[in-house]
């Protein structure tokens, strides 16, 4: 067997994961033909199953390809993002490495103890206690009865779950169950660690601490992989990133360099998107973009910024119809932080020309370090539209809001910049 | 840290032996899930296990009236009711495995899609599963016993032997039937009825005597024949030890456990993306 270098954990080699997708069965014309149709069901039934497992035969429209010629090596302690739209291929890849489902072509060698956690909970049953459940889902995830003994107590003080330990988890609220699910996965002590969106459950402080649990699994030098939408995230923890696209490897490199291209092509998705519904409404939101002095989508606290809206009238517009319109704003976890909307100062939209250009100058932007999307809601006489989720997303960098040179610390988490007068 | 093994992921091709030392290495899963099978089966019910002695009791007391009363089917010269429960512990037993085992899989395709284990610990849980209630069943078939004055033969030393049948058996049709369900649905449709028609095709309602000499042969391919006639042998001593029965129970006991061991190694692969 060839083998790896020697800081090398996780090496991929031309990776690839084929699936197959179900097709539009065909419509039949007559009565005739339809109870044909029914009384072959079965045969066709029995084909549509089998070729779920077998692949013989020629490349035809219902292959899927999740994953192509994936090559990547991972070297140890080191903690690799990996971001990418729904349907990159992201989980199929963590599936892989995590030994669930095997690749169709390739071969990856992996050095250590892995330890995936694509769910928190798997295998947890209503009816059995809180106790037993730990067992249940510690063993599931590779623990011995000896691991979860000798970690129990600590297991049961980190859920917070206190007395209610011995009663059925159907009686648990749902956050509980989280949290009894999240403790045990954070006691695993694998060498790798394999993580798919697990910390987007629960509530705000336990995401946190969830997140502080998660650096010192980093911390301790053992060598993580993981998946999130959330960029704050990442960015904090990851030390490396791979952005993965309809199962392509597009870019593996520094985390923000990796996040900034992503953000980017998220953009371009949610213009599509907006352009999509122009048929049917009276008006339609064309671009939108925020921009400080000559940068595109990359602002930095304390800068002037133009939130710049392109709208235009659609087929049904009339010159009678009143708009509103109101930006949001929200932080990587999707909290809205506030909103910006020509109404607060009494001011209509008035009459749109054929394409119209909306500019809101925002003085001292006075959003910290960190990664926020803006989402549109818009209405046609009070008649709202749906709301355009993620209609941009951007990255704050750290700018001299203070004109001190000085910035809150990082770390502490504190989103908003506001100008102080001192009396001293 | 130590020099840590390498582990290779590629694509398995043909046939595999199964890995025993990983299913040793999630020993504790194995027990886990048991536990939980057998918690959660009679969890929140106030007559609890005690119901693992009243549905074969009541199952018997029919086929008593029935096939013992109306019918008038042989019972090899013994009170009917105890005929047909000796056969109805270890048939209810299979049977039980057969349905319990065979929607492992897919009942629990939750876990199989989210983490790795040797997937077999699933139809494997639900064949131990069962030996609660086979157990509890023993003992209502030792309390009959004595109640009929009934005293196990030599024989009964054979006994241990009669059960490795039904396990392997079990655990080989479990394993064929539950892989197959991941990808064909229609095992459950057909599990529901064929159970009770496969009674039929095992001496659980009359004795194994009442078959042609002929078919015998093919009859006895059945290895709950050899099981089943056996238990009545060493307990109740009806008929000298029915060995020819036993053998070939045997011996096609090996074969679909061996073989269910192959087939389930060779569809495992696909199961996260079938599930």
């Amino acid at each position: 067997m060839k083998t790896i270098d020697k800081d090398t954990v996780i090496s991929v080699k031309n990776l690839n994961k084929r699936y197959r997708i179900g097709l539009e069965e065909t419509k039949q014309e007559t009565f005739a033909m339809q109870i044909w149709h029914m009384l072959t069901a079965p045969f066709r039934n029995f084909k549509n199953l089998k070729s779920l497992s077998n692949f013989t035969g020629t490349e035809d429209e219902s292959i899927f390809w999740a994953l192509r010629d994936i090559n990547f090596e991972v070297k140890k302690g080191e903690v690799l993002g990996i971001i990418g739209h729904n349907g990159a291929g992201k989980s199929t890849l963590l599936k892989i490495l995590s030994r669930i489902t095997e690749p169709t072509e390739g071969e990856i060698q992996i050095k250590g103890r892995v330890s995936s956690l694509l769910e928190v909970g798997t295998g947890f049953h209503p009816d059995l206690t809180g106790r037993e459940n730990v067992y249940m889902n510690g063993t599931i995830l590779g623990m011995s009865k000896k691991e979860i003994d000798s970690k129990f107590k600590e297991i049961h003080e980190f859920s917070g779950i206190g007395k209610y330990i011995d009663t059925p988890v159907k009686r648990y609220s749902s956050g509980m169950k989280v949290r009894l699910a999240f403790s045990v996965a954070a006691h695993l002590d694998p060498e790798i660690l394999i993580i798919d969106e697990v910390l987007a459950v629960g509530d705000a402080e336990f995401q946190k601490k969830c997140l502080g649990k998660m650096e010192d699994v980093a911390g301790k030098g053992r060598t993580v992989l993981f998946v999130s939408h959330n960029m704050a995230a990442v960015q904090n923890l990851c030390t490396r990133a791979l952005l993965l696209n309809k199962g392509l490897l597009v870019e593996n490199g520094e985390t923000h360099l990796i996040i900034d291209n992503y953000l980017n092509s998220f953009k371009q998705n949610a213009i599509a998107n907006i352009n999509s519904n122009k048929k049917t409404s009276k008006v339609f939101i064309k671009d939108i973009s925020l921009n400080s002095r000559e940068k595109f989508n990359n602002v930095k606290s304390g800068d002037d910024v133009d939130l710049i809206i392109n709208i235009a009238k659609g087929d049904n517009y009339s010159e009678k119809d009143e708009l509103s319109i109101a930006i949001h704003f929200y932080d990587s976890q999707g909290k809205r932080l506030f909103v910006c909307s020509p109404s607060f100062y009494n001011k209509s939209l008035g009459c749109l020309s054929n394409v119209d250009i909306i500019k809101c100058k925002i003085e001292n932007f006075p959003l910290a370090e960190g990664n926020y999307s803006i989402n549109i809601w818009y209405s046609v006489n009070n008649e709202p539209y749906p709301e355009i989720d993620n209609a941009l997303s951007f990255s704050v960098y750290p700018g001299d809001f203070y004109k001190s040179g000085r910035l809150p610390k990082k770390d502490k988490g504190s989103l908003f910049l506001v100008k102080q007068n001192w009396t001293i | 840290m130590n020099e840590s093994q390498i582990t290779v992921i590629k694509p398995q091709k043909g046939w595999q032996l199964i890995d025993v030392k990983e299913i040793i290495r999630y020993k504790d899963l194995l027990y886990f899930l048991v536990l939980r099978g057998i918690k959660a089966k009679y969890a929140q019910s106030v007559l609890g296990v005690s119901w693992a002695v009243i549905q074969p009791l009541f199952t018997t007391l029919v086929f008593t009236v029935i096939f013992g009363n109306l019918a008038q089917v042989s019972s090899d010269g013994i009170p009917y009711v105890i005929f047909s429960f000796t056969a109805m512990v270890p048939w209810n037993y299979f049977s039980g495995t057969l349905t319990e085992s065979s929607n492992s899989l897919v009942a629990n395709a939750n876990m199989i899609t989210k983490v790795y284990f040797p997937r077999v610990v699933l139809p494997l849980a639900a064949v131990f599963t069962k030996l609660l209630d086979f157990c509890i069943g023993f003992i209502t078939l030792a309390g009959f016993m004595i109640y009929f004055r009934f005293v196990p033969s030599i024989d009964a030393l054979f006994i241990p032997l009669l059960l490795l049948i039904l396990l392997l058996t079990s655990m080989g049709i479990g394993m064929i039937l539950s892989a197959m369900a991941v990808q064909y649905r229609d095992v459950k449709h057909a599990m529901t009825f064929m159970t009770s028609l496969l009674m039929y095709a095992a001496p659980v309602v009359y004795p194994a005597s009442l078959i042609p000499e002929k078919y015998q042969f093919w009859y006895a391919l059945n290895p709950m024949v050899g099981v089943i006639e056996g238990f009545r042998s060493a307990l109740l001593s009806t008929n000298p030890m029915p060995w020819n029965f036993i053998l070939s129970g045997f011996i096609v006991a090996v074969i679909v456990f061996v073989f269910g061991a192959f087939y389930f190694r060779k569809m495992e692969k696909i199961f996260a993306d079938v599930a």
